[in-house]
């Protein structure tokens, strides 16, 4: 019985928590709520992982309505890891908050930060385990207006800016899907993805079904940071506080991307979205595009959140160029590198977030001698950014090196070696900020290692990233698995 | 605005109505058009004009900031609530039929709680916003 209704709890669980947290009267308690919530739906997603793992898919109706005409809850092999990763990230991101929000955020405002931050959360998870069109919508809307709110709090006041300009492409980017739902909602009088995915076939060859395809490519791509549409992202990421831009970089362009992934693969189908419309060119192209330009730009950035937002828009490049092969072995790279990202992108934001809390600055320049002043945080910042790199014996080896056979099993000799240029680009903006870190430091400079609350979680998705690129059962395993249950016959 | 005595005199006579409208409107909502979104606006707007007549702190007096925020959780807590219950008695999430012994009696207590989550948010959301934008420069 209960097992049924936990995809129901996963997303009410954050999203009932969040208006207790406004009425907690000490920020601490809403903190501790907040990491409470956060928890449990981590605890239920491994639970629901293990009985997809299992049993198959897991259908939840909602409110009594049967399938079609009522929303319904789907966890299936793709989604189940979804939200492994989006809520273990928050949950490890939670623990280092209390610090580091503390000193970046007034305490009468915390109460009000963990709500939005419950809230963006309870939007993700119900992003990824919804089966309906339009439900999908308004919880990336939950999603986006609070992630708005997390990015607009950041001390720097340019915050405020580059979080209007994520609101402006980020709207543009909902209506976008919004009308691309519309046109699917037309075409076949359905909202729910598995319904509409079964009457699509009688309408798919009709200019109506090519613009919504479009519309939604479009819309997913702003939410996602897909290359030309990237611009928000590089703003938003610097100025959030520290540990917000850990949270949002490692979920919110992730799950957007699960959406597209959605979308195209199990609503529009390989078929159309591949083979009768130029889809894989259009996306494989971008992402390339994504890997050499975002890479090149980030080389020459002083600001290491900055540097490592564009870092994010080459590694989003990576995972468009999965979708573009479109076979079972690109897809299963995608994925792979979805959940890998994830861990590398948290591990460095979080070691950041140390950075900001004893030096208060991220500049290159003020992080002269960061091995000697902060050994630990330098440690795993240096393990995240080899894992970033693609060193082996990492996390982040293994979704590229699934990426560069896909690439070659397709024939796709060029995009191969241009997915390892970018590498190489990587390994030149990490090492430019490494080799200013290990520098000596100035002569009185003291010991200033973070507090264990901030080391802790930064260490715990460092390790995640060894532990992951050694033992790839869950991450590589589950995103084969995945891959196999999105294309079915298609190899 | 306080000053004119026109607009004292019509304001007093119609913020009564309008709150009464509204919760005609929130409480008429299941049997024709309506419901808690419509009347928490509505209700909202009765604030409103009482904020333009009188003045901000006058309003702020009925309904302080601090209530305000309790209101709107409690809203949706009130909604999420009851899905919370539903599902404790062993049906779906937000399946209005257990909550009475007869299912329409169970929809009917559903869509009434429910909607009245929905007012109360509604409605404290609107004044909240229209206080913090009226409210800028008149604190500082």
């Amino acid at each position: 019985m209960i097992d049924e209704q936990l995809s129901v709890l996963a997303v009410v669980a954050p999203l009932l928590a969040a208006p207790l947290c406004v009425l907690m009267p000490r920020a601490r308690w809403s903190w501790l709520l907040a990491l409470v919530a956060s928890v449990a739906c981590f605890a239920i997603s491994v639970r629901l992982f293990v009985l997809v793992q299992s049993d198959g898919m897991i259908v939840t109706p909602l409110g009594g309505w049967a399938a079609p005409w009522g929303i319904e809850y789907r966890v299936d092999p793709v989604n189940s890891l979804v939200m492994l990763i989006v809520s273990g990230i928050s949950s490890v991101c939670l623990l280092s908050a209390r610090l580091s929000i503390n000193k970046e955020i007034d305490s009468s405002r915390q109460p009000l930060f963990y709500t939005a931050w419950l809230l963006c959360l309870s939007g993700l998870i119900g992003m990824t385990v919804t089966g309906d069109a339009f439900n999908l919508f308004v919880f990336l809307e939950i999603s986006s207006l609070s992630s708005y709110v997390l990015i607009a709090m950041g001390r720097d006041r340019r915050a405020l800016t580059a979080s209007f300009q994520y609101l402006v492409m980020g709207t543009i980017g909902a209506t976008f899907i919004i009308i691309g739902v519309g046109f699917l909602y037309l075409a076949t009088g359905s909202l729910n993805m598995a319904d509409i995915a079964v009457r699509l076939p009688d309408t798919i060859a009709t200019r109506t079904m090519e613009s919504a395809l479009a519309f939604l490519t479009v819309g997913m791509g702003l939410k996602i940071a897909m290359f030309p549409l990237h611009l928000w992202l590089p703003n938003a990421y610097a100025y959030a506080p520290s540990v917000v831009s850990a949270f949002i970089a490692a979920t919110a362009t992730k799950v957007a991307l699960y959406a597209l992934i959605r979308f195209l693969f199990t609503i529009f189908g390989y078929q159309f979205s591949f083979v009768e419309m130029p889809l894989s060119a259009i996306l494989a192209v971008l992402a390339v595009a994504a890997v050499l330009v975002a890479s090149t730009v980030a080389i020459f950035e002083r600001d290491i959140k900055r540097m490592l937002a564009y870092s994010s828009v080459a590694q989003i490049g990576y995972m468009l160029l999965g979708i573009a092969i479109a076979s079972q072995a690109g897809v299963t790279a995608s994925i792979a590198h979805i959940f890998n990202h994830a861990l590398m992108k948290g591990a460095l934001f979080l070691a950041l977030a140390c950075v900001v809390y004893q030096i208060g600055s991220v500049m290159r320049d003020d992080l002269t001698g960061l091995s000697r002043r902060m050994p630990w945080t330098f440690g795993a910042f240096t393990i995240a950014s080899l894992s970033l790199i693609g060193m082996p014996l990492t996390a982040g080896f293994t979704s590229k090196w699934l990426l560069v056979q896909a690439a070659l099993a397709a024939g796709w000799w060029m995009i191969a070696l241009l997915v390892l240029i970018g590498s190489l680009l990587a390994v030149v903006y990490i090492w430019r900020v490494i080799e200013i870190m290990i520098r000596p430091p100035a002569e009185n400079a003291p010991r200033q290692e973070a507090p264990l609350s901030l080391l802790a979680p930064a260490w715990i998705l460092a390790l995640a990233n060894i532990y992951f690129g050694i033992f790839t059962g869950i991450n590589i395993g589950s995103a084969k698995a995945a891959a196999i249950w999105l294309l079915g016959g298609v190899s | 605005m306080i000053n004119n005595p026109v607009l004292r005199v019509i304001a007093k006579i119609m913020i009564p109505l309008i709150l009464l409208f509204a919760l005609y409107v929130q409480f008429h909502g299941d049997y024709g058009p309506g419901g808690g979104f419509q009347a928490g606006v509505i209700f909202a707007a009765a604030l409103v004009l009482y904020a333009m007549v009188f003045g901000i702190e006058a309003a702020e007096r009925v309904i302080p900031a601090k209530v305000l925020k309790v209101l709107i959780a409690t809203g949706v807590l009130i909604y999420g609530g009851v899905g919370v219950y539903t599902l404790l008695l062993g049906s779906d999430f937000l399946d209005y039929n257990t909550l009475a012994h007869d299912p329409v009696h169970g929809q009917h207590l559903g869509i009434f709680l429910v909607e009245l989550g929905v007012g109360i948010t509604v409605a404290a959301v609107m004044i909240s916003i229209f206080l913090a934008f009226a409210g800028r420069g008149a604190r500082r």
